[in-house]
């Protein structure tokens, strides 16, 4: 790429991006949300975190690995399991990644 | 006084954001290191980061320069992998009504999966629209300055960290989502809606652009969202049976 096609497709990157951003977060304050979007909204934080998590621990090569070799998934499943009982977030990130390790470089 | 309180306010966003920064460090050196690959030059690599600062859609982005995909295309695809940022606005937006456009403008422009996960976290159950801004600015300034350090390791040092990928510090990203997701899985549906928005991306995976993702969020809320507006006309109807939740 040369250096103007460099320059325009940073530029056009962060015209989308921050276009996405900006004029949403800025509405949102300023208008009185509907009862039913704000309920709909509520959902938001459980439902992307899943879904950007859920294939990073079911298939970390690639393709669906349901197997106790597959150390992202167990690490991950002993995680939930540490999150429901303390919902502490510092416990649960230090002993997740304890197992993960563990179970990456000891077996 | 107001800028004690202030600044602590400011450190405990940066502190809770701590376990990401963890996650986010990998990413933005193999970051540096892929935009070089890619053929981008260096001040190319280092402006996106500075002013694009969205680190999937940064990565997106180098794999299709290393392909010679064209730039409309690629503008195109960062657009669509960036639409879940809109759903955190309108989420994170309701908290922040009143705060003027000289805080909107960055908080926006700083508006990243991990920020967003740690200042949703905060804003519903901290009621000070002062206290709110600060938190995120702690927590989205420290994102930021990381980015952009790792984002300069990466290209001056990331050829000779090559392996440094099979660390899996992915997982450090993921655990941190479990503890975040985990405990606002307080009713029925909240719990549906986690489990269809990670079936549907895993089953969509094969999409490209991270369409998959996008599907799973949308398929996850209307879900839950459904299910919750079900059992409440159920409850209203039946008002002698009680509610478990809300």
């Amino acid at each position: 790429m040369s250096d103007i096609e460099q320059i325009l497709l940073i530029v056009g990157m962060m015209v989308v991006t921050f276009g996405v951003r900006y004029p949403i977060l800025s509405l949102s304050g300023r208008v009185e949300l509907p009862e039913w979007l704000q309920t709909a909204l509520s959902f938001v934080p459980v439902a992307v975190l899943s879904a950007l998590s859920a294939p990073i621990l079911l298939m970390p090569e690639g393709q669906l690995t349901i197997a106790f070799s597959n150390e992202y998934l167990m690490a991950g499943l002993f995680s939930i399991a540490i999150a429901a009982l303390s919902r502490h977030l510092l416990l649960t990130i230090a002993s997740g990644m304890a197992v993960f390790l563990c179970l990456r470089f000891l077996f | 006084m107001i800028a004690d309180i202030r600044r602590s306010v400011f450190l405990a966003g940066a502190r809770d954001t701590i376990p990401m920064i963890v996650g986010a460090i990998p990413f933005g050196i193999l970051f540096g290191t892929l935009g070089i690959s890619a053929g981008l030059s260096w001040w190319a690599v280092m402006a996106m980061s500075l002013f694009v600062y969205a680190g999937s859609s940064q990565f997106v982005a180098a794999s299709l320069v290393s392909q010679g995909v064209s730039g409309i295309v690629i503008v195109v695809t960062t657009f669509v992998v960036n639409l879940r940022h809109g759903l955190y606005a309108a989420s994170v937006g309701r908290y922040l009504s009143g705060l003027p456009r000289r805080w909107l403008l960055p908080m926006g422009f700083a508006l990243t999966d991990e920020t967003y996960a740690i200042a949703i976290k905060r804003f519903e159950t901290d009621g000070d629209v002062d206290g709110r801004r600060w938190y995120y600015a702690g927590s989205a300034c420290l994102m930021y300055g990381n980015w952009q350090v790792c984002t300069v390791l990466g290209i001056l040092f990331g050829q000779r960290l090559a392996s440094f990928g099979d660390l899996g510090l992915e997982f450090a990203m993921v655990v941190t989502f479990i503890g975040i997701v985990v405990p606002l899985i307080r009713s029925y549906p909240m719990l549906i809606c986690a489990v269809v928005a990670s079936g549907v991306s895993v089953v969509l995976n094969f999409l490209p652009h991270k369409l998959g993702l996008f599907a799973g969020s949308i398929a996850g809320i209307s879900v839950g969202f459904l299910l919750h507006q079900w059992r409440l006309i159920q409850a209203s109807s039946q008002p002698k049976q009680g509610l478990r939740d809300e």
